[in-house]
Formats: C-alpha cells, sequence, structure tokens
C-alpha cells in the first residue's frame, strides 16, 4: 500500500516536472484550460496572471509558453533577446469587442471618432451623438487589462482616457454596472455579451456601421477585433510545444475555440 | 528527576517562545523595510518610460516639455507649439504634428514641427532629430499631481493626491453612518438584552466579521448601488456614499465588540451607585456607562476607521474606482488598496508604475501606523484614568 502509494506520487512528480507551463492573460486563460484538457500528448497546465506576468515568465524561463492578449512590447522583446531567446508569435484565435450601452438608450451606433469622443470626455451627453438629453457615464477597465490597452490603441488612437472614467475590475461588473446604469457606454469581450445589454454597432469610416456578430469578426467586417497570442522561445522549443500549438491551430483545436466564444482564425 | 523534566519543559516553551517571538518580529521588520525598498526608487526617474526617448526636429527652439504638457501634446489638448512656450521664448508656430511609435515617427521624418515617442536606440536612426529634455518625476508631481494615468505613455502621470483623499473620504464617511447603529448596538448588547436574546446576536454580529469581502462587494453593487442611484436621482450609482455603506457594514463588527467590551469593563460598584442614588436604567447608561468607556468607544471608532482603510475588495466594486478629487459623497472615488490590487499584476516588475504602487503602499502604513498609536493612546490614558 505505502509503496503503491510512494510510486503514485512520484508519478505525479515526474508528470508536473515534464508537463508544459502555459501561463499569462486571463482572456485567454479559459481557452487554454480547454485545449489542455482536449490535448491528448502530454498534459499542459494553465495559469493566468495577466500578459504582462506570462511574458516576464517566459524571459526567466519559468514557462515554456506565454499567452497574451496584446503584443508584446518592444522592451519586452528587447529583454528577451538580451536573455539569449528569440519569441515566436503565435496567432490562436481572435477576440470581437463589443461596445455596449442600456437597453433604454436610443443609440443604435457610434462612428469611431463619436467613440474616441465619449471615451476622452470631449462628448458628455448623449444627446450629442442622436441620443436622449442623458449625461453618458463611461465605463472601462482597469488599467492592468489587455482589453483596456487594445482599446485605447484601436478606438482611441493612443489618446488617453478621461480621468473621470469608472474602471471596473472585471468584465462581468461592467456588464451588471451597464444594465442598471441608464446613461452606461461600456466595452466586453464578444464572448460575454448578454441579454441585459445592447451591442452598438460601429464604423470606422463613417459609412458604414457593422454589429459585433461572431461572422461580422470572422469576415473581418467588424473593425475592432484583437488577436490572441501564444508566445514562445524558437531557439528552445521542442516538439513538445510545436505540437502542442499545432493541436490548437487544427480543426479539433480551433473548434474549441468557437465554443469558449472567441473567433477560430480559418 | 520529575522537576528536573518538568524544568527543562518550561525553558524548551520559554525558549521556542522567545524564537518564535523574534522571528515574527524581524519578518514583519523585513516586510516593512521590502515595502520602502521597492518603491523609494522612483523619484528622480526619468518622467519618460524606460527605455524610451521623446525626439523633436532640430530647427524645434523648445528646451524642455513638463510631464503634463507633454501628456496634453500626445492626448491632443496642446495642439500647437507656441501653447508650450513661456512669453518671449521663441518657439515654433505651426501645429504640432505627434508620432505614437517608431513606424510613424519614420512617417514624419524631417517634418520640423514633428515629435514622436520612440525606443532610445533607434532613436538615432531617424534624420534631423534631438532628444527632448523631458525632465524627472518629482516628489511634487507625485504628491500633488492631480492626475492617475499610471500607464499613459509616453509620459505616465503618478499623482496620488485624488487616491490618498479618496481613502481617506470613504473611511470616514464609512465610520460616521456606521458609529450610531455601532454604539446603540453595543449598549444593547451590553446593558439590555437578556441572556437568551444576547446568546443569539453576539455570535450573528461576530459572522458579520466573517463574511469574505468580495461577497459584500457583490451585494453592494447588486443591491446598494441602485439604492443610492434611484434615491438621490444620479447618473451613476456606484459612488462614495455606496462604498461608505458597504465599509459601514464592514466595519460595524469591529465597532461593536469593543465598544461592548468597554461599556462591560464598567465597575458594578458605579452602575449600582448610580441605581441606588435613583437614577432610572436609562439615566445609568448615559451618564455612568457611557462617559466611563468614553476611551474603550473612541478605540472601537478609530480601530473602526483603520479597518475601512485597508478594505480592498469590497470598494473596488462598488466605488467607481474613478481617479477623480472628491467634493461630494455622490462621485466616484478611487482607493488606495483598490488601485494596488487593480494595477500590480500587470506592472512590470521594478518600473515606475510597481514603484509608485509601492510607495502608495507605503502611505497606507504610514496610515494605518498613526491610527494604531493613536489607539494606544487613547487606552494607555484610559488606564490611568481607572487608577
Amino acid at each position: 500500500m505505502k509503496r503503491t502509494l510512494v510510486v503514485l506520487f512520484a508519478a505525479m512528480l515526474s508528470m508536473a516536472g515534464y508537463g508544459q507551463k502555459i501561463k499569462g492573460s486571463d482572456t485567454v486563460l479559459p481557452l487554454s484550460q480547454k485545449e489542455a484538457e482536449a490535448y491528448k500528448g502530454g498534459s499542459v497546465s494553465v495559469t493566468g496572471g495577466g500578459s504582462g506576468v506570462g511574458i516576464s515568465a517566459l524571459i526567466e524561463g519559468s514557462c515554456d509558453i506565454a499567452q497574451a492578449s496584446r503584443k508584446m512590447k518592444f522592451t519586452e522583446k528587447k529583454k528577451m533577446e538580451s536573455a539569449g531567446k528569440q519569441p515566436k508569435e503565435v496567432v490562436i484565435a481572435y477576440d470581437a469587442i463589443a461596445v455596449i450601452v442600456n437597453p433604454a438608450n436610443k443609440v443604435s451606433q457610434l462612428t469611431r471618432k463619436q467613440l474616441e469622443d465619449i471615451f476622452t470626455g470631449k462628448i458628455t451627453n448623449w444627446k450629442q451623438v442622436g441620443g436622449a438629453d442623458m449625461k453618458i457615464v463611461v465605463y472601462s477597465r482597469e488599467t492592468s487589462s489587455g482589453t483596456y490597452e487594445f482599446f485605447k490603441e484601436s478606438v482611441l488612437l493612443n489618446k488617453n482616457y478621461k480621468s473621470s472614467v469608472l474602471s471596473m475590475p472585471a468584465t462581468g461588473a461592467i456588464i451588471q454596472s451597464v444594465k442598471q446604469t441608464k446613461g452606461a457606454i461600456g466595452y466586453v469581450g464578444l464572448a460575454y455579451l448578454t441579454k441585459g445589454v445592447k451591442a452598438l454597432k460601429v464604423s470606422y469610416d463613417g459609412k458604414k456601421f457593422v454589429a459585433p456578430t461572431v461572422a461580422n469578426a470572422k469576415n473581418k467586417t467588424y473593425p475592432i477585433v484583437r488577436p490572441l497570442l501564444y508566445y514562445y522561445d524558437a531557439k528552445k522549443a521542442n516538439k513538445k510545444v510545436k505540437s502542442y500549438i499545432d493541436f490548437v491551430l487544427s480543426a479539433q483545436g480551433q473548434k474549441i475555440v468557437s465554443q469558449v466564444g472567441y473567433i477560430p482564425v480559418k | 528527576m520529575k522537576s528536573g523534566i518538568v524544568k527543562f519543559r518550561q525553558s524548551f516553551v520559554e525558549g521556542m517562545i522567545k524564537i518564535s517571538g523574534s522571528l515574527s518580529s524581524i519578518i514583519i521588520l523585513l516586510i516593512v523595510a521590502f515595502l520602502f525598498g521597492e518603491g523609494l526608487g522612483l523619484f528622480g526617474k526619468s518622467v519618460v518610460e524606460e527605455g524610451y526617448v521623446v525626439i523633436v526636429s532640430k530647427d524645434n527652439p523648445i528646451k524642455a516639455i513638463s510631464s503634463n504638457d507633454l501628456k496634453n501634446v500626445f492626448d491632443h489638448n496642446i495642439t500647437n507649439w507656441t501653447q508650450l512656450s513661456e512669453k518671449g521664448e521663441k518657439s515654433l508656430n505651426t501645429d504640432i504634428v505627434v508620432a505614437y511609435n517608431i513606424d510613424q515617427a519614420f512617417e514624419v521624418e524631417n517634418t520640423k514641427d514633428m515629435i514622436a515617442f520612440v525606443p532610445r536606440e533607434y532613436a538615432a536612426e531617424i534624420d534631423n532629430m534631438r532628444i527632448l529634455d523631458c525632465g524627472n518625476i518629482s516628489l511634487e508631481d507625485f504628491f500633488l499631481g492631480k492626475e492617475w494615468f499610471p500607464t499613459a505613455q509616453p509620459a505616465p502621470q503618478f499623482g496620488v493626491l485624488p487616491i490618498i483623499l479618496g481613502t481617506l473620504w470613504v473611511s470616514f464617511a464609512a465610520i460616521i453612518i456606521a458609529l450610531p447603529f455601532a454604539l446603540a448596538a453595543a449598549v444593547y448588547l451590553a446593558e439590555l438584552s437578556d441572556k437568551k436574546t444576547y446568546a443569539m446576536l453576539k455570535p450573528a454580529v461576530e459572522l458579520l466579521s466573517g463574511i469574505p469581502s468580495v461577497v459584500y462587494g457583490f451585494f453592494g453593487l447588486i443591491v446598494i448601488v441602485p439604492i443610492v442611484q434611484k434615491t438621490f436621482g444620479l447618473d451613476v450609482g456606484e459612488t462614495a456614499l455606496s462604498g461608505a455603506v458597504v465599509l459601514a457594514i464592514m466595519a460595524l463588527p469591529t465597532i461593536i465588540t469593543i465598544a461592548e467590551d468597554a461599556m462591560r469593563s464598567t465597575p458594578r460598584m458605579m452602575r449600582e451607585a448610580s441605581l441606588a442614588l435613583g437614577a432610572s436604567k436609562w439615566q445609568t447608561i448615559y451618564k455612568v456607562v457611557i462617559p466611563h468607556s468614553a476611551s474603550g468607544i473612541t478605540a472601537a471608532v478609530v480601530l473602526g476607521i483603520g479597518r475601512a482603510i485597508g478594505e480592498t475588495m469590497a470598494v473596488l466594486m462598488v466605488t467607481g474606482n474613478a481617479a477623480v478629487m472628491p467634493h461630494t459623497l455622490l462621485e466616484p472615488i478611487r482607493t488606495i488598496p483598490a488601485s494596488i490590487a487593480a494595477e500590480l499584476g500587470e506592472a512590470p516588475t521594478g518600473g515606475a508604475h510597481y514603484q509608485a504602487l509601492f510607495i502608495l503602499a507605503c502611505i497606507l502604513f504610514l496610515i494605518t501606523l498613526c491610527i494604531n498609536l493613536i489607539v494606544d493612546r487613547i487606552s494607555s490614558k484610559s488606564k490611568i484614568k481607572s487608577r
């Protein structure tokens, strides 16, 4: 009895030692977990913590794959190269960001410029964009979120949010707040859209307004779409890392991507 | 023989207590040293993010730019070079052309009115430019600055004043709300309740402090936020007031328990003397018991404030976390613990943002230290009095 226990323990230890470690973005976390469960080529352990945490773990060598919801920053790339590693980037899925308002709001579409002005504080009342006379309450994610950075880059063209935006710690909190606040506007990942909020049609060119749906994100007509990424060290990468990534990009792996609510690469 | 074993056991236990006591004190000191050590590197760091520089054309006469102006230029709030110069100084009078990254910088190469944010290593590859002096992060910018944009590029803004004031604002409001309820509950528990109700109420009060704070936060978001919004007809319900109400509920058990203990410690003689002089029960409570336990009640209140100031999750969920200067209770605010919890996970280790958060932690530490010193002062005074 004791011996079997010891053997079992040793087996568990060795599995934990040889398994691949994925670390990083909380946005990619649910996807990686599902992929790891379905993957049959060995054990894969997945932990969250944020894109920055994952990338710095990859640089230090304490994980094999870093999952990220934003591109590697220039300084991070430099740091990795000076540690003698070659970062390799793989797009595993896409995530569309939907702009949401309270269902009672008359406004159903906005241009990028209008969104920029709302989030930077130049437009403060819904009547300026064709809605009722009501103050706009802007909800955003915390600065630590990859969604925050992406929205700032893509929609605000690198300008800063106004300082009075309400920053919420989680996507669920944004949805809850938009649900119960009449003048609210916020942004969430497409996978999180629920009935209690209204998603706006968005236009970048001011002519064609596109609704955030999986189909529109897939055919690239919806403009606010970001890639979800895996990073690994191209110099050290062994067969295991490659075969796992091949699995994620395979038809079966991409099916899991749609099940989790993201948009497949192919 | 037996007494030898007893002696040995005694000295063994004594030694263990000594070791564990000194070990934990050393660890606490190390944590404090760690806090301050991580934070203090911030001052004197360049305003621009590490590894990057801000460049302008060689033909541009501008000498230096402040951190705040830099942010406004990149936010398009300042659009002309003349807005950046003092009177009498030479400057361009054209519109500013902003390049946010290296690719855009190459596009505007050789334009006289450009300003660009590029990695230091690539700065030299752009023709006809020079590095603009942006200065260092100063104590004044940090403690008196009113803007908190820790991830802004190229110049993060670390103005902690609204966050510190927000923390104090919501904590004091919470205590003002909690105080009457807590005092009433303490008086009832200590003086008026019979044994049966006491046996039921006391565990219930203690149970309040056992609920995880994220549950309070969620309760606040779902229940209190809409109530506040409706009652005051506000645009938004996530306000300092919602936070204060949640914190008040969370501080109740602390205040009730300590205040009740203080009231119970009133000597029986004094109560009986008062009743013997013909005072009613109620007169005895507010003329004898409450004055006698005043210092204990004050200590309870101060500890309650300490509980409220350090609370993280609940305020993170209900106060809206907007880093603006608090004017009324009906506006969103941001607190120190909420900022640390929300941002530390993604701040690059050792970077300016990371250090700024550690200084915030130091400030929080000093505030709680002051509170504890005040409690010490009050309770030592009461000891002298009762002698």
